[in-house]
């Protein structure tokens, strides 16, 4: 039983803050003079900045190991080889897969859900069969599926969300009643920061008889993840929105369903025998990286991932959450007017903040506060059906990491306060 | 960040010239920017003598992109067609007047290449290259 905390009392943090000051001091970025100013980067849901062991994983491979995997016998390949499948390793304790076999190397998420696709869902999708997805889904988790069941002639149903952006769970709970066979959702929305209830999604689809492709690419750079928990059946994620590398993600599947899936990409590597007339694969995860993987780009996710286990992933996420906390306090107070989208509740929301002023397109906001040297997303996002659902073309959003801090929010506050001035400022007719 | 959009552009993108929409348009084109989305719907009448008697837009977007098809519409009203082909990327961006950044030359270049898509049967108009082919 837990000690209610008394009102006006502050409940003793239970996990350790982290330094944003002393993390910037690990990435070179940081270094860089904007016009006299620090670059405010607020757009890692598109993509992350790197710290310095990642560029020097990646150096270092190439400066001093730079070999292909799985075949040289010599040192070099063999040094090469242990690096990348000592960075699997890693990636699956990070997410604490429970065989790091169960880790397929990929380019990023887009390509993960692409595997899933082609491969099970070729497989198990026939015609007239359902795929529930939600209008929260990034493009990347909407397209693959739309070419699947054009090809299969399946049909999609869609989860809506309530105005906050949260999922509308009856709704959910009615389609999985149509008895769908595949359940894909984001862990968190990059569009608005929604958090969904994976495990609870997970139980209710599985209770229906479908299995559940969970979109982590903005989870896990910013929370802990455990895929044993969570209970889905595929997982997959973007290396580059973890700190590390572009051209470097992964998928997560059991590993019996990996292995009763046909491979993706054929090509070397990914057997064990070739005959001019058949081949026999090679064993999982290998079975899915036909050819060359990224090698320095795998190695570098490696030591991405065990400089935020460095950090602890409670203490990013409660950093996150705080930010947002400070975000979604603030930015009202100095900008009235501001268009704020997404769930109310930090404790609901990643590191996300969506906003448009009025009569300022989101373009227009970005360009401005670009001369501030503060980096912001404008447009959909990739995520087009969820603006069609605001009402809006686009959006402008802040996104933090590690390396953000109350600095950057203020900044933005005051910075969007003179963009709302500029354009409201009386032109008298100039034109 | 002042100076970038300066008070005509403003004025421009509040008060937009030639919105609204023509009764019997002789041209009627749509474009849109898909990464931003920016949008247009341009309206051309034309008369017999080959000369652009009226000409309407309406769009959504942001300022760069509304108010250079603002300027635009002023810009090709009273003009015969065949006059049209000396309108380069150059022309808008000096009705602009401001610096655009490379990944905003689209917004910029909108209102010019629904120009072009609606009157390109009419009109033999040199080749330009893709907008974000042209260097910063």
């Amino acid at each position: 039983m837990t000690t209610p905390v008394p009102v006006g009392e502050v409940a003793a943090p239970s996990v350790p803050r982290l330094d944003p000051v002393a993390i910037r001091a690990d990435f070179p970025i940081f270094e860089r003079d904007f016009g006299g100013r620090r670059l405010a980067y607020l757009d890692s849901a598109a993509t992350a900045l790197k710290p310095r062991v990642v560029i020097d994983a990646v150096d270092g491979y190439n400066s001093r190991y730079s070999a292909n995997v799985h075949r040289g016998i010599y040192t070099i390949g063999e040094e090469a080889t242990a690096a990348y499948e000592g960075a699997r390793t890693a990636v699956a304790r990070f997410i604490n897969a429970a065989d790091r076999h169960e880790i397929v190397f990929v380019r990023n998420a887009t390509e993960a859900i692409n595997l899933v696709a082609y491969t099970w869902g070729r497989q198990h999708i026939h015609s007239g069969d359902t795929i529930v997805l939600t209008e929260l889904e990034h493009h990347s988790n909407l397209v693959p599926w739309q070419l699947l069941a054009h090809e299969r002639d399946a049909d999609l149903e869609f989860v809506p969300i309530d105005d906050q952006g949260r999922l509308l769970q009856a709704t959910y709970e009615a389609l999985l009643r149509t008895k769908p066979r595949l359940v894909a959702f984001t862990h968190v929305s990059n569009g608005l920061g929604t958090i969904n209830p994976v495990r609870e999604m997970v139980e209710a689809a599985h209770a229906a008889g479908a299995l559940v492709l969970v979109d982590g690419a903005q989870a896990v750079p910013h929370l802990p993840v455990d895929v044993q928990a969570l209970g889905c059946d595929f997982y997959v994620f973007s290396g580059h929105k973890t700190l590390g590398p572009t051209g470097s993600g992964a998928l997560w599947a059991r590993r019996e369903l990996l292995e009763s899936m046909p491979p993706f990409m054929a090509g070397g590597e990914m057997i064990r025998e070739v005959h001019l007339r058949r081949t026999e694969f090679n064993d999982v995860p290998w079975k899915f990286e036909a050819g060359t993987p990224d090698i320095a780009a795998a190695i570098g996710l490696g030591a991405a991932v065990e400089y935020l286990e460095g950090i602890g992933m409670a203490a990013v996420r409660e950093h996150e959450r705080e930010l947002v906390a400070y975000a979604l306090d603030l930015l009202p107070q100095e900008v009235p007017n501001l268009h704020l989208y997404g769930p109310l509740s930090p404790d609901e929301r990643g590191g996300v903040v969506t906003f448009n002023l009025p009569a300022v397109h989101a373009h227009d906001v970005a360009t401005l506060l670009d001369r501030e040297a503060i980096a912001v997303r404008a447009g959909h996002h990739c995520t087009q059906p969820l603006h069609e659902r605001l009402g809006e073309a686009a959006t402008a959003r802040a996104s933090f990491n590690v390396y953000s801090d109350h600095e950057d929010v203020e900044r933005l506050a005051s910075a969007l306060a003179r963009v709302q001035r500029i354009f409201d400022r009386p032109t008298g007719g100039a034109a | 960040m002042d100076d970038l959009y300066r008070d005509e552009i403003l004025e421009h993108y509040r008060h937009p010239h030639n919105f609204g929409t023509l009764t019997e348009p002789d041209v009627v084109q749509e474009g849109s920017n898909p990464l931003c989305g920016d949008r247009i719907t341009l309206m051309l009448g034309i008369g017999e003598d080959g000369v652009i008697d009226e000409v309407a837009f309406t769009g959504r977007g942001c300022a760069i992109s509304q108010a250079s098809a603002s300027m635009l519409t002023d810009e090709i009203k009273g003009k015969p067609l065949a006059d049209l082909t000396s309108l380069s990327r150059q022309d808008i961006l000096d009705n602009l007047g401001i610096e655009i950044s490379p990944a905003r030359l689209k917004c910029a270049m909108l209102s010019l290449e629904t120009l072009r898509k609606g009157v390109g049967d009419r009109v033999a108009w040199p080749t330009l290259p893709e907008a974000q082919d042209v260097p910063a």
